[in-house]
Formats: structure tokens, sequence, C-alpha cells
């Protein structure tokens, strides 16, 4: 059996890359630090009650549901009492940045793989590797790349979110009826029109279901990450693993899954509100339907 | 509906329209070099399809021509190939006498987007619009002003009559007004052809009769040319000034409703027109026989009553010089007539007769056929008498010619 260094050469390709662009993945580095230290200092600049009620808004204004409300300011509430609203502000701020960057690398690589077989089928497989690759992995030339600290934390997270974010918007576009795509065409749209004002509006649920993954994945991530001296929740739970420290933990642990339970909640629903509202409207509209009904058979039988 | 076809002029004229599926285009055209009929072995062979195979037709001014076949026939390909959503293999294609192939995109954008519309089997609305954004879409795709589009929509759709839904979702409308959105949307641009695939097929029969009257209302209003593509022989029937049946991507037949169902081309149509009312389709025409005798005003009613005895009937067309009909003398007047002696064949005349013109519908006139002692007369303009309707004559064209079984 012939050895096949693939371990080596993959060293190699970092190393490689750190000794003639180490100057740009510096640059590159210190962007994403001033913009997680952008965000980390909007999301703890106001007194924790004020951003509570912020999120509370949020919640209200993504589903206009009460339970959804009521717990997310009993749950921010506990948070903040655990004395981790520090830590859960900026590991918010690394997901929010890595998912941000993910939607934004992964929506138009998901409309184009839409638009052309032939990307779909190459970046299939990126994707499988990439989403079955151990997470840890990620870490290792992250680190190398970009130091320890915030910046691998959020480059590996983003590595880790962007193929739901492609696969779910692909999905999404190639299920818009091909009908209605057709008849845009018919009236003349241009490609870009066509995909502006149909495909894109038509498969935003698939879209939004792929968003709410890419940030269902970075926190995921951002935990993992904190083994590489992000700072924030991950550090918190890595140390309590370290010191065996089983309370502090546990608080950890909790915290995270709040954040996460407020982010799907919040995510999916501003999703399904579209659904929503739609069949509000439709059962307004049919309470009084079959007056309009006769109306217009009858406008067109004395036509 | 099977009246004169107006012929202003050519708008569409199509030629060889081929389309094979499946295989490069260059591989395409070198297989269908082969001989006529080997073309479309060669074709699947080489692991294509052809969907359409040398189609071609004309269409005029202010025409409703009708592409009629089962699914898989090609029909919905040929349409589409009229505003290049579907790129045919090979074959020309003129529209206005500009040759389609050679457009450059944004005239053909242009050209989809003022001269040729189309509306779909399934409506195809946007559904995070309204009626009134839909109804608009084509005039936003050409940038024109939100509040001049909106004004145009709303006439469009006052003239479907769904004006007051302009403001609700697709998803609150029934098929029918959906599809009626469809057709709004095609009417405010203002396009002189209408490409129309399949748009009734979805709706219920009800619904589909509303629908068809609906389009050939505002087809009386402002003559538009339309391209109706249709699996439903009935309905091919009534809305089209011709019909072209297509089979496996070829026209089998290219004619007026009444041609197709008093001369089928061959036994796959005779198996579409038996199942077609052809008491709608047939008309006075298709029944006319010259009339047996006829009496002249002036003639004898003794010279007259003989002829009647001669061909064993009860009464008589009697004619002017220039063969339109005075009345009909029975012959019990012209016998009466005889008896007090002396009255010319006038003092006879009654109007027990009903008289139509050759492209009336048999529908319309066969509940008068043996009301009277004479048959229906079918007369032109000018109640010239061209000749009769016998009763054995309709009952004859109603019957389907021949049943073609299938095991």
């Amino acid at each position: 059996m012939p050895e096949l260094p693939i371990g080596e050469a993959v060293e190699k390709f970092t190393q490689f890359l750190q000794d003639h662009l180490g100057g740009a993945f510096d640059v590159f580095a210190a962007v994403l630090m001033k913009l997680v230290g952008a965000v980390y200092t909007v999301l703890v600049a106001p007194h924790p009650l004020l951003l509570i009620a912020v999120f509370a808004a949020l919640a209200w204004l993504a589903g206009r549901r009460v339970p959804l409300v009521v717990f997310t300011v009993l749950a921010f509430l506990l948070v903040a009492s655990m004395r981790l609203w520090v830590q859960t502000m900026q590991t918010l701020a690394v997901v929010l940045v890595a998912a941000v960057i993910a939607v934004a690398i992964g929506v138009p690589l998901g409309v184009w793989a839409a638009r052309s077989s032939r990307v779909s089928m190459v970046i299939r497989p990126v994707l499988d590797f990439m989403q079955t690759l151990p997470v840890f992995v990620y870490l290792i030339p992250a680190v190398f790349l970009f130091g320890i600290g915030v910046v691998p934390g959020v480059v590996a997270t983003t590595a880790f979110a962007v193929p739901p974010a492609v696969r779910l918007t692909q999905l999404g576009i190639r299920q818009v009826d091909a009908e209605v795509v057709e008849a845009a065409v018919a009236f003349g749209s241009r490609p870009w029109q066509v995909l502006r004002e149909v495909q894109l509006p038509l498969a935003l649920p698939s879209i939004m279901a792929g968003i709410n993954q890419v940030i269902m994945m970075a926190l995921s991530m951002v935990v993992i990450a904190g083994m590489v001296g992000a700072q924030g929740l991950g550090s918190v739970v890595v140390q309590s693993v370290t010191q065996l420290d089983i309370g502090k933990g546990f608080e950890g642990g909790l915290a995270v899954v709040i954040l996460a339970i407020y982010l799907d909640r919040l995510t999916s629903a501003a999703g399904a509100r579209d659904l929503t509202r739609g069949r509000a409207r439709r059962r307004a509209a049919r309470s009084d339907a079959p007056a309009r009904h006769d109306r217009v058979r009858e406008s067109v039988t004395t036509a | 509906m099977t009246g004169e076809s107006p012929r202003e002029g050519t708008v569409i004229e199509a030629k060889g329209l081929t389309k094979v599926y499946g295989m490069p285009r260059d591989k395409a055209v070198s297989a269908l070099r082969q001989a006529d009929e080997r073309r479309r072995d060669a074709i699947r062979e080489a692991g294509g399809f052809l969907a359409v195979d040398d189609v071609g037709f004309s269409v005029s001014a202010g025409e409703i021509f009708v592409i009629m076949g089962l699914s898989g026939s090609g029909k919905s390909t040929v349409l589409r190939m009229l505003n290049r959503l579907v790129e045919p293999t090979s074959g020309s294609l003129r529209i206005d006498g500009a040759d389609l192939a050679a457009l450059p995109q944004d005239e053909l954008r242009r050209l989809r987007n003022r001269k040729i519309n189309m509306v779909f089997q399934h409506f195809a609305l946007l559904p995070h619009r309204t009626v009134r954004e839909n109804a608009a879409y084509g005039l936003k795709v050409r940038q024109t002003p939100v509040k001049e589009r909106m004004e145009r929509a709303d006439w469009a759709l006052r003239r479907v009559g769904l004006e007051q839904w302009a403001d609700s979702y697709p998803h609150e409308l029934s098929g029918g007004m959906k599809q009626r959105v469809g057709l709004a949307r095609a009417l405010a641009t203002d396009a002189e052809i209408l490409l129309m695939d399949e748009p009734f097929s979805a709706l219920d029969p009800l619904i589909r009769r509303d629908m068809q009257e609906l389009l050939l209302q505002l087809q009386s209003e402002d003559r538009r040319t339309i391209v109706f593509v249709t699996h439903d022989l009935n309905e091919a029937m009534r809305i089209g000034d011709r019909i072209m049946v297509m089979r496996d991507g070829r026209v089998v037949q290219c004619a007026t409703a009444n041609e197709i169902v008093s001369a089928p081309a061959d036994d796959y149509v005779t198996e579409f027109v038996a199942d077609v009312d052809r008491s709608r389709v047939l008309t006075a025409g298709n029944v006319l026989r010259p009339p047996l005798v006829t009496a002249r005003c002036g003639e004898s009613p003794a010279e007259v009553l003989n002829r009647l005895e001669n061909v064993e009937m009860n009464g008589i067309f009697v004619l002017d010089e220039a063969g339109r009909i005075l009345g009909v003398a029975t012959d019990e007047a012209l016998a009466g007539a005889l008896r007090d002696g002396g009255a010319t064949i006038e003092s006879c005349l009654a109007g027990d007769y009903h008289a139509v013109s050759p492209d009336t519908p048999i529908v319309e006139f066969c509940d008068m056929a043996g009301r009277h002692t004479v048959p229906i007369a079918v007369v032109d303009a000018d109640r010239r008498l061209l000749g009769v309707a016998p009763r054995a004559a309709i009952l004859a064209a109603l019957a389907a010619p021949k049943k073609v079984r299938h095991a």
C-alpha cells in the first residue's frame, strides 16, 4: 500500500499561506477583530435590563406571540443573575458576526448553484466535506493562520456555518414554481429581475430556514472555539471542564441553551411570519367571500 | 365561431419548426438530415427526443388559432417557440415579417414585453403580490410609472370583472378568478399577440365555459391574434377560427372546426371528433340539399299540385324571379284554390316555414325540423333559397360517421 502524505501536504499548504500571505491574514484578522469588538461594545454598552427589553421587543416583532416574549425576559434575566451576562454577549457578538459573514457567502453561492447544475455539482462534495469534517479540525489551521483568540473562533465558526445557507438557498430557489419563473421571462424580465422579484421572494421561507440553521451551527461551534482562547461562554465551559467545576459548567451550558433557543425561535418565527400573515388574511377573506364571489359571477353574466 | 376567419395579413409564420430535446444542437441537426421517416428513430438512437417535427403554419391578424393535441403531442413546445421560451432546433419563425431567431436578447425581451404575452395553465401568478400588482407585472418590467401602471392594471381587472379584488392576494381567489388575473396581466400590456397554454384546463367545466365566453367577448372587442393550446376538442371548436391538430410532434390536420368534423384527415382525428358535439360545429351549409321541387310565382295551382303529388310532398316553396322565397304553398291550400277555381298561386301563400343562413349551427334549428310541411330553408343574405335541410340529412350529419374501435 503506497503511503499518501496528505497530512503533510495540508501542513505545507498552510505553511505556504502563512509565509506568503501572512500580511493579508493579519489585516483580515484585524478587521474581523474590530468587527466583533464593535458588535460586542454595542451589546454591553446599555444596562442588561435595557437590552433584555430590546430582545423582548424583537421577539414580539418576529412572531407576535406572548409566550416567546415571556420566555425571552425570564431566560435573559436568569443569564444576568448567573453573572454570565458579559460572556453571553461576547458569544452573541461572535455568533452574529460569523452568521452574517456565512449568510453573505452562502446565499449568493446558493443562488449560483441553483442556476447552474455544474456549479451545484462542484459545490456539493465541498459542502459535504465542510459539514462532516470534525469541528475541531477547523480550529487547527485557523489558529495557525490567525493566532490565538477570537478571530480563529469566528473564522472556524463561519466555515462551519456556511453549508446550510448554501444548501437551503439552492433548494429554495429550485423549488420555486417553474411556471411562475417562466411567466416572468415571458413578460420580458431580465434574469436578475426574475431572481429579485420572483425567485428570491418565493424562496424566502427556505432561505430563512437556512439562516436559522446557520445561526444554530455557529452557536454550536462557538463553544468549541472557546478552546482556542475566544472569550465568552465557550471559555467558561472549557475552564470548568479543566477544573472539573460542575456548577460553573452547568451554568455556562444553560446560558448557551438559552441563547440557542432564543435565536432559533426568533429566526424561525420571522421565517414563518409571511405564512401566518397570509393565513390570517385568508380567514378574514373567507367570511365575506361568498358574497363577493356572487358579485363576480353576476358581472360576468351581465357583461 | 366558425364564421369567416379574418385574413388581413399574416402575423405569425412558422416553417419547419423542429425541436429535439436531450442532445446538443449540432448533433441533433445532423441527425435530422435523415430521410423523413427515419429521423425519429435516428434521434432516439442518439439519446434525444423529437418533440416537434417539421411543423409549419401561419396565423392571421385577429384570428384565434388553436393548437390541439394530447399530452406529449408537442403543442406546448410549439407555443413556447413562438416567444422563444424554447429555442427551436431548426426551422424559421417570423413575427410580423421579422425573423425571431435573429433577434438579440434585449430585442427579444422587448418583443415579449410589448408584443407577445402569455397566459399559463396554472395561472403562474406571483403569490406575494396583490392581484393589482400581478396584473401590472408586464408594465412594471417595462418601467411604466407606478401611478399609470396601477391605473392600467385596474382597467384590465375591470375588463375581466375582478375590480373588487384588486387588493387581494392570489391565494384568496378561486381558480377561475386566478386565471382572470392571468388574462388581465396580458390585457394590461396591450400586446397584439396572446399565447395561451391550456389556460382553462385546470378549471371545472362551468367556470371553463364562463372563461371561454369571456375570452370570446374580449376578442370581439379588441381582435387580438391568439394562439390557444388545448387538449379539449370541444373547447377548440368553440373558440377557434382554425384548429391545428397535432400528434407525436407532427401536424395531422389544420383546418376550420367545420372541416375537421365533416372531413377528418385520418382515423386519429376521426376518433377525436367522435366526442365532439357535432350539432354545434356542423352548420346548415353541411346538410344543404337542392330542393326536390319549387314553384314560381305565376304558376297555376293545378300545375304545382301535380308536381307535389309526383314527389309525395305536402308543401312547396314559392319563389320570385330572383329566387327569393315568397312563401309556402301547402297541398291543402292548393287544392282549396283549385276547388274555388281560377285563383293564382299567390293566394295560397303562407309563412309556415323556417329559414336559416348556411353558417347557422345545427343546434340552433334542429328543433324546427319537421314542424312544417316543408323542410328547413337555407337562404343567403338576400333570402334567396340556396337549398333545404331535410330532417333525414340533419340526423345523418349528427350521427358520427364511423366508430373507430381499438382492442
